[in-house]
């Protein structure tokens, strides 16, 4: 079954305008040697079958168990109305506004993105979205490597480790130095993690005045609902934040897609990978907005744009203005306190010495269980759990090291009769 | 109309939560944030109402015909988002593909990658297809970084430039350079294609690889590319697809056939996955041979009756955190099987049965930047109207006017006052005859009232914008 | 209309000596093809520029293109006033709109390139 509207009748009419006889006719300069002669591929279905094709592959998810994953990626209640409104097909079948004056609709919304990362994070410039954390870690060393001009990038050890393996397959080619560690000297920039891959809360203040002496840049990469309560990257002196921005009404998903979000100070702006939007005005004075500052992109400046991005997560974008519009400015807060007390009420159930973290925690923490971590979630999935994310698959801990996460979705009998099957799992 | 700060009042809620059920915990006021993020506060209502009327300042393939060229922009299916919208797949946490323990409750999501690339493979005749790469231009960069792993495997060390046509998409120069080549762009002949001679020039050992896209930018097919392929794989150059436009040839011929060594689907054009205005897309690579040992990892492999992803010995490693835009595959995986073999087949057709039609109906009042057989798109040039005052971009303008959104305009920029038309397989002939009917209509007023276009358009809701004063005053938040 | 003073490169810059300070900009055709300026990136005081290195770029709403150095020097002063009022280069180019002053010059690299009547011939087979 296709889409393809046009009648057998209306083919014969439109083949005789063009002046040929079948549609065949209009390939012949596809070389005949060139031609497919045949392939391997199934015959079509009608919607019905297709549906039914596609409920069976999702019934073979297991998505019955209580949820403790986290890991850059969180289980965060998404209010119906960012779905519906995301929805529309105004929104959702619009293309890049390359035609301002039909696109308001899209460069309006960029805009009020953009102005709600900058107030989220204390930032002064935010672009219209990258494709997601983990690229946008490479993105924002790219641009600190224009900016400065050299050839090191340091990435700290509170990084997510799978953002850390992205940015090295994006630099293999490249006549740059990614080294561990926190010391900027000699660094086009230094990009640490808060709170931490592990949960741990940082204040990286001190650190950004080290990398300005040493003429680095600080990138802060920062997880958006910890804003709610947590000192922002523009407080501690980031010169770029950069965030996995899926905790903003973008569901799960599996991977993608997700939002990139990348904020920065005025003094970077030029070197700013992405689109931005701008207000301006028409002739008569009235409000508009427009893609500004397009001649760094690929498709004016091309072998020497800022990014080759073109596609980017616009709609993604939409949704976490949405998201962030419903819950408000209380909201945001509410989230963020909900989230960081459920935790610490599932922390207190455990006894102190297992908790690895170094610090403070905001919705997630480490545990390290007596048993082997990965034959632990096993036993906690026929108890209903996923129990969290094993750390020694991520090389991110010991075989025993568990990251949990808690958001507001859980409720206190879940994190009761969690703890109780953990305990009783791993400590028996 | 009034931003949603604009609206915000004191005290109004959107959303609320439960109260808090366990104690509540201290935050530490060392990492506490001085003053609240000013987001807008608004009700539920506002929200609603504020989005939807800003939706309906959007022109989108759903409300309007949408024939810019180079982005196909096809209907798409709603059968694609009620599939997507299976809790099964949205709800997927990624980490649980990040140890062995959990693979167990993916494996519905690990089956559909699995033959997601396999039917992208045989589209394509591809040997092997990595979904990673989050979009076309992401795809791009990751084929060129697999060039650059065989040439470093292979002790190419002296490899450091790529061949571009000058018709190329500007991610293509972008993505090389930003994968560390050298660019060098070679222009096109007079008739559209690449020009063989000045490829050949520029061929030398130092080439690592080019960059095709065919049909090309200029909606031509390239008839010489069997030659091109091989006279590249003499000197161990590889040849990358830009697959923007492989929705002209599927089921006619394959790039894997046509002798390309790795490519990017792009499946937000040819699959129908929505462009979400301006994304997110998807842009599987696929390779041959050559370079298949190099894909990005985890792939997926089969043990007994499930599957499982391991990391292979000469991947170049995640290109992406996890799979890349699952979602989108999940769409263009319903839209492929439920189009199957002849469907595919027709939306090439139709697609260039169209666009065919729209250039012979508007080739005596355009002039036809090429006299080559279009393929899905024609390229026009109002280099003839500029006589009378009227350029590319005041047609683009009138035509919003009359409910039609604009052709391509800014691109190729090897046309002057270039008109990229690509009307794709979905639209109906009377949608097309009312197209070329207004287009026909403003050849004659850029004769006669050259001035009522230059001032296009009047009905949006803004005329056009002061883009220098956007640039200037640089305000670009709230 | 490119002044008999200045002297051309193949990238639309222009050059100009006055007591061993030598005076930079973009041409009127430069500033043509690039059409409404709105930002113009300098270098620093200072530096050293290399001829055919880049030390600068402009950039319009649709275009954007470095500046390079006609011939070696140091930079010796740059035009502030570009930062304002990058419109300058558009309305002024070969005075008001000046980039940069180099000190250092080889005099000879300067009367090496195209005198403005080579230069608009160069621009006649560019039309071509």
């Amino acid at each position: 079954m296709t889409w393809v509207p046009t009648t057998p009748e209306e083919q014969q009419e439109m083949l005789s305008v063009i002046g040929v006889k079948t549609i065949d006719d209009l390939f012949e300069t596809i070389p005949e040697p060139l031609r497919l002669k045949q392939w391997d591929m199934p015959p079509g279905l009608s919607e019905m079958k297709t549906r039914g094709l596609m409920a069976e592959l999702a019934g073979r998810n297991n998505r019955d168990c209580v949820s403790f994953l986290g890991g850059g990626y969180y289980d965060h209640f998404i209010p119906a109305a960012v779905d519906a409104l995301s929805a529309r097909g105004e929104f959702y079948t619009a293309y890049t506004p390359y035609q301002p004056e039909c696109s308001q609709g899209t460069l309006q919304s960029i805009y009020e993105y953009q102005s709600a990362i900058c107030r989220l994070t204390d930032m002064e410039f935010a672009n219209a979205s990258l494709y997601d954390g983990s690229t946008a870690v490479f993105e924002a060393a790219a641009m600190a490597v224009r900016l400065k001009r050299k050839r090191r990038v340091v990435c700290h050890e509170s990084v997510n480790p799978r953002y850390r393996e992205v940015l090295e397959t994006h630099t293999a080619n490249l006549d740059l130095d990614v080294e561990q560690g926190d010391d900027p000297t000699g660094a086009a920039c230094v990009i640490v993690q808060n709170p931490t891959f592990h949960g741990t809360m940082r204040d990286y203040t001190e650190l950004a005045e080290q990398c300005h002496e040493a003429g680095a840049l600080l990138v802060v990469i920062f997880y958006p609902v910890s804003l709610g309560l947590m000192k922002t990257p523009g407080e501690m002196g980031a010169d770029i934040a950069i965030a996995e921005g899926q905790s903003l009404g973008i569901p799960l998903n599996f991977g993608g897609p997700y939002l990139g979000i990348l904020a920065t100070r005025k003094a970077h702006l030029r070197r700013m990978p992405g689109r931005l939007a701008a207000a301006t005005a028409d002739a008569e004075g009235r409000r508009g907005f427009v893609l500004t500052l397009q001649a760094r992109e690929q498709h004016i400046r091309r072998g020497k744009a800022m990014s080759n991005i073109c596609s980017n997560e616009a709609l993604c974008a939409l949704r976490a203005l949405i998201h962030l519009c419903l819950l408000g400015r209380e909201g945001l807060k509410e989230a963020a306190t909900h989230c960081h007390a459920k935790a610490e009420y599932l922390k207190s159930q455990f006894d102190a010495s297992a908790i690895v973290n170094d610090g403070p925690t905001f919705n997630e923490f480490v545990l390290r269980l007596p048993k082997n971590a990965e034959e632990t979630v096993t036993a906690m999935q026929a108890r209903g759990f996923f129990a969290g994310v094993p750390l020694a698959p991520l090389d991110a801990g010991e075989p025993g090291d568990l990251l949990i996460a808690v958001t507001e979705k859980r409720t206190r009998d879940q994190l009761d009769a969690f703890a109780r099957a953990l305990k009783e799992t791993a400590w028996n | 109309m009034e931003l949603i700060y604009e609206k915000s009042r004191k005290g109004r809620r959107g959303i609320r939560f439960d109260a808090l059920d366990v104690p509540e915990a201290a935050f530490p006021e060392e990492f506490r944030r001085k003053d609240d993020a000013a987001l807008p506060e608004v009700s539920e209502f506002d929200v609603v109402r504020h989005y939807t009327n800003l939706s309906r300042r959007n022109f989108g393939v759903d409300s309007h015909f949408y024939p810019l060229g180079s982005c196909t922009m096809k209907y798409n299916p709603k059968m694609a988002e009620a599939v997507a919208g299976n809790e099964g797949f949205a709800h997927l946490h990624p980490h649980l593909s990040s140890s062995a323990a959990y693979w167990p409750n993916c494996q519905g999501a690990f089956q559909l990658m699995h033959d997601l690339e396999r039917l992208l493979a045989e589209i394509a005749g591809m040997q092997e297809v990595s979904l990673q790469p989050i979009a076309g231009a992401h795809g791009e960069l990751t084929g060129t970084l697999l060039m650059a792993a065989y040439h470093r495997a292979k002790g190419n060390t002296h490899k450091d430039t790529i061949i571009i046509p000058d018709s190329a998409h500007g991610t293509n120069p972008a993505s090389a350079a930003i994968a560390g080549y050298k660019v060098l762009e070679v222009p096109s002949d007079r008739d559209g294609t690449i020009h063989l001679d000045a490829f050949q020039e520029v061929l030398t050992d130092k080439v690592a690889g080019l960059m095709l896209t065919c049909p090309n930018t200029h909606g031509l097919f390239e008839s010489d590319v069997r030659k091109i392929a091989d006279l590249a794989h003499e000197v161990d150059a590889l040849l990358y697809y830009d697959g923007a436009n492989l929705n002209a040839i599927m089921g006619r011929c394959r790039p894997g056939d046509l002798g390309f060594d790795v490519m990017h689907f792009n499946l937000h054009k040819t699959f129908a996955t929505p462009h979400g205005m301006g994304g997110p897309g998807s842009g599987p690579v696929g390779v041959g041979e050559r370079l298949a040992p190099y894909l990005p990892g985890p792939r997926l492999k089969k043990a007994g009756d499930s599957l499982e992803i391991h990391m292979p010995a000469k991947s170049i490693g995640r290109m992406a955190a996890f799979f890349g835009n699952f979602m989108m595959a999940v769409r263009a995986y319903a839209y492929i099987r439920q189009l199957g073999s002849e469907g595919l087949t027709e939306v090439s057709n139709h697609a260039v049965l169209n666009a065919n039609y729209i250039h012979a109906r508007l080739k005596e009042a355009y002039q036809p930047a090429f006299s080559k057989r279009f393929m899905h798109e024609c390229v026009f040039t109002a280099t003839p109207q500029t006589k009378h005052g009227v350029r590319a971009l005041d047609l683009a303008k009138a035509l919003l006017d009359y409910d039609l959104h604009a052709p391509t305009v800014y691109f190729p920029t090897t046309v002057k006052e270039s008109m990229m038309i690509e009307p794709t397989e979905t639209e109906s002939k009377e949608t097309l005859d009312r197209f070329c009917d207004v287009m026909l209509d403003l050849a004659k007023q850029a004769e006669k009232d050259s001035a009522a276009l230059t001032e296009a358009p009047r009905r949006m809701p803004v005329g056009r914008l002061d883009e220098v004063r956007a640039a200037k005053e640089l305000n670009c938040a709230f | 209309m490119n002044p008999t003073t200045c002297r051309y490169t193949k990238d639309h810059e222009w050059i100009r000596g006055d007591n061993g300070v030598y005076t930079v900009g973009i041409t009127n055709h430069a500033q043509e093809l690039l059409g409404d300026i709105t930002y113009v990136e300098l270098p620093e005081v200072g530096a050293d520029a290399q001829v055919g290195a880049p030390v600068g770029a402009v950039e319009s709403v649709k275009a954007a293109s470095d500046v390079y150095s006609p011939v070696t020097g140091q930079v010796a002063a740059v035009n502030e006033a570009l930062e304002d009022q990058p419109e300058l280069v558009n309305q002024s180019p070969y005075d008001n709109g000046w980039f940069f002053k180099l000190e250092g010059v080889d005099a000879s690299e300067v009367e090496a390139l195209m005198d403005a009547a080579a230069y608009e011939a160069y621009l006649e087979d560019l039309d071509e």
